[in-house]
């Protein structure tokens, strides 16, 4: 079963979300880098970059396949994990810690309504299989 | 995606309890990755053991007099230099000398050859076969149903198989068969593969499939750390790719010619008539006006099968494969490009989702076993 801790907030694109205050981390779920395999290569924005709610921020690679990463709310890029450019694996192995990606300035802070809780995400994996 | 039910291997329901992922390929349902992922699987192809289920291979058998001459017309390589107990790389062609299959011929006797072909295009070949059917005496059955084939593949995979069966493995040169027994049963055991490392591949009846499998396992230690990996359909593309051989319906198809793909080996054109055979040497006389080959991606990025590639600036061609290189550590790929451009260390760049990525052109194979 996927991991899928609570206090964050989850995309159907499989990111997820943790807000502190206006900045936003984002990563992708356990479920996301399970389906991936094995994560190869990542590629993020600069900082300073902004972006608009579902926007492609990048792709996440694994040796078989390439996936966009969107950005489910609009924020500018305060933070970049630059670790995941020697070690992407840390997305495989810690998803919601060193393998977080991106951290942004929140534009709208509001728009975290629209995501899902840990347990509505878990339902909607779970609709997938 | 048609509508058809997917087919299934026989080893269907042991790929689902080994943990494998299973993802449409040809029309099989085949698994892409086990637990342990490609990267692992790859690996332990290269230094130890993988295990591979390729049952979904189709198998034509060629019998009668006129067997050799019959497979002498219709496929490039010369299959008059087969003796007994021998395989040989081959293709189909058409007529504009490009390629319907890309196969291999066994010899079991002079008037009994085996054609083992690509999973997604055993239909259109038995097609192909059947109706270019001509005044030679052969008779023509699709056996792609009544074989298994497991392929063991990987430095540890002679020792691991020797364990199940009495037929002196060492005796069996590369490209080369025997029949014997491997536990117990009837079986081909042929030294090929599609990894690049030594290896074999076994045929049996589908019926013995998850016993010989589950046996290869077990001899291979798996589970132990440096154990045999059941290996998926992920894995086996990156290790062929590392080794620089061709993927039907990527480097080779009806629309590339065997010289373009580098497979003038594979081409006899002095052998007799044979189909494309005119074309091609119409070809090999002009000079081909684009080459297959293989390039190292030299900026951050990985190419994927299908980007354009640029040469000066100038669209130049395509990836055919493409990936990461999980032994090398390498992001590689084959591609076609413009003969004149065509020579190693040559700088090319790859459209990857609209960032021109550099890469140079390197050798051909990328990765080559170490022989004792």
């Amino acid at each position: 079963m996927a991991n899928v801790p609570e206090g964050l907030y989850y995309s159907k694109d499989h990111e997820w979300l943790k807000v502190e205050g206006d900045t936003g981390t984002v990563g992708i779920t356990d479920h996301a880098q399970h389906s991936l395999g094995d994560v190869v290569y990542v590629e993020l924005p600069k900082q300073g970059e902004s972006f608009s709610a579902h926007d492609t921020f990048g792709s996440v690679e694994s040796v078989k396949a390439v996936s966009e990463l969107f950005l489910p709310v609009a924020g500018e890029v305060t933070e970049v994990n630059e670790s995941l450019t020697d070690e992407p694996e840390q997305v495989n192995n810690d998803p919601y810690g060193a393998g977080w990606m991106l951290r942004v300035k929140l534009s709208n802070r509001g728009e975290v309504d629209s995501l899902l809780s840990a347990a509505e995400y878990e339902d909607y994996i779970g609709s997938l299989e | 995606m048609s509508a058809t039910p997917l087919k299934q291997t026989p080893l269907n329901a042991m790929h689902r309890r080994l943990g494998g992922r299973m993802v449409e390929f040809g029309g099989w349902d085949m698994p892409v990755q086990y637990p342990a992922g490609t990267v692992e699987e790859h690996q332990a192809t290269r230094t130890r053991a993988g295990l591979f289920d390729v049952s979904h291979m189709g198998e034509i058998e060629v019998r009668g007099p006129g067997a050799i001459a019959f497979v002498n017309r219709l496929c490039s390589n010369d299959a008059s230099k087969l003796v007994d107990g021998q395989a040989q790389y081959s293709a189909l062609t058409t007529e504009r000398g490009t390629v319907v299959d890309d196969l291999l011929v066994y010899r079991f006797g002079p008037e009994h050859l085996l054609l083992v072909v690509n999973a997604s295009t055993t239909d259109k070949d038995w097609d192909w076969i059947t109706s270019h059917k001509g005044e030679e005496d052969v008779q023509l059955s699709n056996r792609s149903a009544d074989f298994c084939q497991i392929a063991l593949q990987g430095p540890s995979a002679i020792n691991i198989l020797q364990t199940l069966t009495e037929t002196p493995l060492e005796e069996i040169k590369y490209y080369h068969f025997r029949e014997g027994k491997v536990d117990g049963v009837d079986a081909i055991i042929s030294r090929t593969g599609y990894t690049g490392e030594d290896g074999f591949e076994v045929y049996a009846a589908p019926g013995h499939a998850e016993a010989l499998w589950q046996k290869m396992l077990d001899a291979g230690r798996y589970g132990e750390p440096d154990g045999v990996l059941p290996c998926g359909l992920a894995a086996r593309n990156t290790l062929r790719l590392e080794a620089g051989m061709s993927l039907y319906g990527h480097e080779i198809t009806e629309e590339t010619t065997l010289l373009e793909a580098n497979l003038g080996w594979i081409t006899k054109l002095n052998k007799g008539d044979f189909t494309g055979r005119e074309a091609l040497a119409h070809q090999k006389e002009e000079g081909i006006k684009r080459k297959l080959v293989g390039f190292e991606v030299t900026d951050r990025g990985i190419a994927r099968d299908g980007q354009d590639v640029y040469v000066d600036g100038r669209l130049a061609g395509q990836v055919t494969s493409g990936s990461p290189a999980p032994y090398l550590k390498k992001n590689i790929g084959l591609a076609y490009v413009p003969v004149e451009h065509a020579n190693v260390g040559r700088e090319i760049h790859v459209d990857v989702r609209g960032r021109k990525v550099a890469a140079r052109i390197v050798p051909v194979p990328f990765y080559k076993r170490s022989r004792q």
